[in-house]
């Protein structure tokens, strides 16, 4: 995993609430059994046509907006447990995604991935949305906060500083957990003799 | 101290505590299918890795599997492959399969609690978010990304923080032709589709007790869709009874052990819950859903509303964009709307009661012309039970074709597509934009509802058509 400091980046809003993952990526290209090459079907049925054109209304297909960053409405990520959703953002070149709130299952998703779910006020997301195109934010891990450089007005996100250090690093929950080997016999044994 | 059910099976399972509300916590039970499997297979071989407990995962073909001719090869070569590939990775790591063919294939969330794999007290995870199903039967059971089910694969772990708890309370008497499926649409009516994020939730109250295993899966299986981490109900003599004599349940001295044991998982009196709800039984009438999402239900005999309407879920952007993709206006009512096709399927309603409700509505009568129905059996198991009692027949009198077993056109990954503009009455549970097929307008609602769309060719409302409830 890539790690993750400080993000400087235009942004690209998406003042959609309740954006499911059935939207991020439409369940037909979840064929795939590979991690790439989702990035080209994010959005799928929002950003093109029916006969496969780009969507000139949705905002992935203005040129006007572009960038690491996604912003959207509340309750980001919602539905479907699909990782392919993190993919396909990712794979798209996002880095981080701002909203008020996210889906659970979304968020960890986000988080194994080096994508970096941050989590502001709704007032604040109103902020950003209200930001001309070439504004830029700045996100800044190792404090938590992130920022709308022109006119300075933060917002502190919050991730446990287990996460934090994880993207700081670019590690993986993955070799914590084998590191744990010895503990996690430890506890199967355990828990046979007092079954 | 008081603790909730969640607070005793959580704390069973904790191998270390990393940090406040970071756990490191043990997986009892780890199902898999081919969609959300193959990456991390993949990975972890990558990795140089092997599986840690093969014997605690279970393995099935379900969410890209065709519903006929499931004997012959299967025709699109993706599907194929991701189904192979999953064969390929249980024998390679000695992972049991309940492949296609297999007597116990099915939807990974029917087949895990009708084999008695599903027991109470257990951890349970699959990558497929509505694994908060198996919460029915007093688990702690609860949906992962593909990243996630490498961890299990490798340690049989996760590193989890522990969600905030919300009890849901359901009290009094369920009005004829209202079930299960309703209560829950309902709720999530009421508190909207993010309103439980980042909490567990247990319901209780004496209308969650009266109801039957069936009917509580098909509560905790939409749990996540306003947003819960997870449900899941204390076990009692319902799911005892249930779960008795199945093939992987406990057996003789072992049963009356695990019994005894399962007994004492209730949440005790004065327990903390951060946020509780009640509701009343006699206020929820037969729900159908009018948008995108599944927070946006209304009775079936109520209009769409309007967008300066107060109410959570009916408001904004949100609601004008969802009524223009459903080809409805604020003001419309429900009842009355001509449909297509109806989809009788999915682990939220593919169960033999499920098919009972239904076929006690269709017996003796016949489809309407222009139904296009998918009734699509959750599980070989349940494919069975229905030819066991004659529920087949009554739904071919009918008109109808029983599919084979799979999720079909819950998510339409298997061609098993609605086709874009027409309207779907789906026993599913997710009615977002594209769910079942770019374009398709899918209108959520219990089995009875669906059924009778079967019949009127309309949205109709149940508690106007008299019908005999068919019983085992």
């Amino acid at each position: 995993m890539n790690p993750i400091n400080i993000i400087q980046s235009t942004f690209v809003p998406l003042p959609i609430e309740n954006v499911d993952t059935d939207q991020i990526i439409p369940a037909r290209f979840l064929k795939s059994s590979e991690k790439e090459g989702f990035g080209t079907h994010l959005f799928n049925d929002w950003r093109y046509l029916p006969d496969g054109t780009p969507n000139p209304d949705f905002v992935l297909n203005k040129s006007k907006y572009s960038g690491e960053i996604l912003v959207a409405g509340k309750n980001f990520g919602c539905g479907s447990s699909r990782e392919h959703a993190a993919w396909a953002l990712a794979g798209q070149g996002f880095r981080a995604v701002v909203s008020s709130y996210f889906a659970d299952i979304f968020q960890n998703n986000a988080l194994n991935n080096g994508l970096l779910p941050v989590q502001v006020t709704q007032p604040f997301l109103q902020e950003i949305f209200a930001q001309k195109s070439e504004s830029t934010l700045t996100i800044n891990l190792y404090d938590c906060w992130i920022q709308i450089d022109k006119t300075g007005s933060r917002c502190q996100f919050p991730i446990s500083s287990y996460k934090q250090e994880c993207l700081l690093n670019g590690f993986s929950d993955i070799d914590y957990l084998i590191s744990m080997e010895s503990e996690i016999e430890a506890y199967e044994k355990n828990t046979r003799a007092t079954a | 101290m008081k603790k909730t059910l969640f607070d005793k099976i959580w704390e069973k399972h904790i191998v270390r505590e990393v940090q406040d509300d970071l756990y490191v916590l043990y997986i009892d039970k780890h199902l898999i299918h081919e969609v959300t499997s193959p990456q991390a297979f993949a990975s972890l071989e990558k990795r140089g890795l092997k599986v840690l407990r093969p014997q605690q995962i279970l393995a099935t073909a379900d969410h890209n599997v065709p519903t006929t001719d499931q004997d012959l090869p299967i025709k699109d070569d993706l599907s194929a492959k991701q189904v192979a590939l999953l064969t390929e990775n249980c024998k390679k790591h000695g992972i049991e399969l309940f492949g296609l063919g297999h007597p116990y294939q099915g939807i990974v969330h029917v087949i895990g609690p009708e084999l008695g794999i599903t027991q109470p007290g257990m951890t349970i995870v699959c990558g497929d978010s509505h694994t908060s199903t198996h919460g029915a039967f007093g688990t702690v059971a609860f949906g992962i990304g593909t990243s996630e089910v490498e961890m299990v694969l490798a340690t049989q772990c996760l590193l989890q923080t522990k969600p905030r708890q919300m009890r849901i309370e359901v009290n009094g008497t369920l009005s004829s032709g209202v079930t299960a499926k309703d209560v829950i649409l309902y709720i999530i009516s009421q508190l909207g589709t993010g309103g439980a994020t980042g909490h567990f939730v247990e319901y209780s109250g004496n209308t969650i007790r009266t109801l039957s295993m069936e009917g509580r899966m098909t509560v905790c299986n939409m749990s996540i869709e306003m947003g819960a981490r997870g449900g899941l109900i204390a076990p009692d003599e319902i799911t005892f009874n249930y779960l008795e004599g199945k093939p992987f349940a406990p057996k003789g001295h072992e049963w009356e052990k695990a019994k005894n044991k399962w007994s004492f998982l209730t949440t005790d009196d004065g327990a903390h819950f951060d946020k509780i709800y009640h509701f009343q039984a006699e206020n929820i009438p037969p729900m159908v859903t009018y948008g995108t999402h599944p927070g946006m239900g209304i009775p079936v005999d109520v209009a769409v509303p309007f967008l300066n309407s107060t109410g959570q879920e009916a408001s904004g952007e949100g609601l004008e964009k969802a009524l223009n993709y459903m080809g409805l206006q604020s003001g419309q009512f429900m009842s009355g709307i001509p449909v297509q096709h109806v989809f009788i399927g999915s682990c939220t309603n593919a169960r033999v009661e499920d098919f009972r409700l239904a076929a006690s509505v269709v017996k003796g009568k016949k489809k309407h012309d222009r139904i296009r129905a998918l009734i699509v059996p959750g599980s070989q198991q349940v494919a069975k039970q229905l030819s066991e009692e004659g529920l087949d027949k009554i739904f071919e009198e009918a008109g109808f074709v029983i599919r084979q077993p799979g999720c079909s056109a819950c998510l339409a990954m298997n061609g098993d597509t609605i086709p874009s503009g027409e309207y779907c009455v789906s026993t599913s549970n997710r009615n977002f934009e594209g769910r079942q097929g770019n374009g398709a307008r899918t209108i959520l609602a219990s089995p009875l509802t669906a059924a009778l769309a079967c019949i009127t060719g309309e949205i109709s409302d149940i508690r106007s058509y008299p019908f005999t409830h068919i019983n085992n």
